[in-house]
């Protein structure tokens, strides 16, 4: 009991080679489903926020099975919130574009004239292209979420 | 589908709610809450509500289960009153 205390103490319990290895193996396939679900988000149940979701739980994922620094290791911390502030860029870029082509705001058959695709086929791929950018938003939003609450807002240790 | 499904998906919502609040462990507390997700997320899937329902199983019995847990261990696990 007093060495399972002092582990927990030490943050080093559940320091288990079965747990590292089945979440090494775990996160390339969750990364290819939060993928395959912003991707096919307009033809099917899901979208960006819950593929955002996903991505940004396999590196959660990562960051229980090891602890933070190796989390931020393989995330660092200037990456995460460049990707999130481009995800919402993307976003906004496209709806302020959609208004400076001559539509309405996020109205994207407007998109025409920059390439000839018809109106239904913009209005697609425009939905595709805000998908993307709330996908990143939400995958950043989510992991620093966890940082910050895991280890107090400074960054050194986590759970 | 049919109500009988429903019925008893939506009792085990209830208990499980009901245990939520009344876990005197704030780690049970939030297990049981995650428990509650699913529960709810079988339910908006059962109804028919698929894009609810997944929304439902990632943010609500992934990301928050985890968030509450990293909450828990700034506190005390005990509540006190």
């Amino acid at each position: 009991m007093k060495r399972i205390q002092e582990k927990a103490a030490q943050r080093a319990f559940g320091d288990n080679q079965i747990i590292r290895v089945s979440a090494r193996m775990m996160v390339p396939f969750i990364q290819l489903f939060g993928l395959y679900v912003i991707v096919h988000g307009h033809y099917s149940p899901g979208g960006g926020f819950q593929g955002g979701v996903l991505l940004g739980a396999s590196y959660i994922l990562l960051a229980l099975a090891f602890d933070l620094k190796t989390s931020l290791k393989t995330f660092s911390e200037s990456m995460n919130s460049i990707l999130g502030t481009t995800g919402a860029l993307i976003f906004v870029g496209t709806a302020v574009l959609c208004a400076l082509v001559g539509g309405l705001f996020l109205d994207y058959s407007a998109l025409e004239p920059l390439l000839p695709l018809g109106p239904i086929e913009w209005r697609s791929f425009g939905i595709f292209i805000v998908e993307v950018g709330v996908g990143l938003a939400v995958m950043s939003i989510m992991l620093s979420l966890y940082w910050d609450l895991s280890s107090g807002g400074e960054l050194d240790e986590g759970l | 589908m049919t109500w009988q499904v429903d019925l008893l998906i939506l009792a085990l919502v209830l208990i499980c709610a009901v245990a939520a609040i009344n876990a005197r462990d704030l780690l049970g507390a939030s297990v049981i809450f995650g428990v509650y997700s699913f529960l709810m997320c079988l339910l908006w899937a059962e109804m028919g509500a698929v894009d609810v329902a997944f929304t439902e199983a990632t943010v609500g019995a992934g990301i928050s289960t985890v968030l509450f847990i990293a909450a828990v261990l700034r506190t005390s696990r005990r509540c006190k009153d």
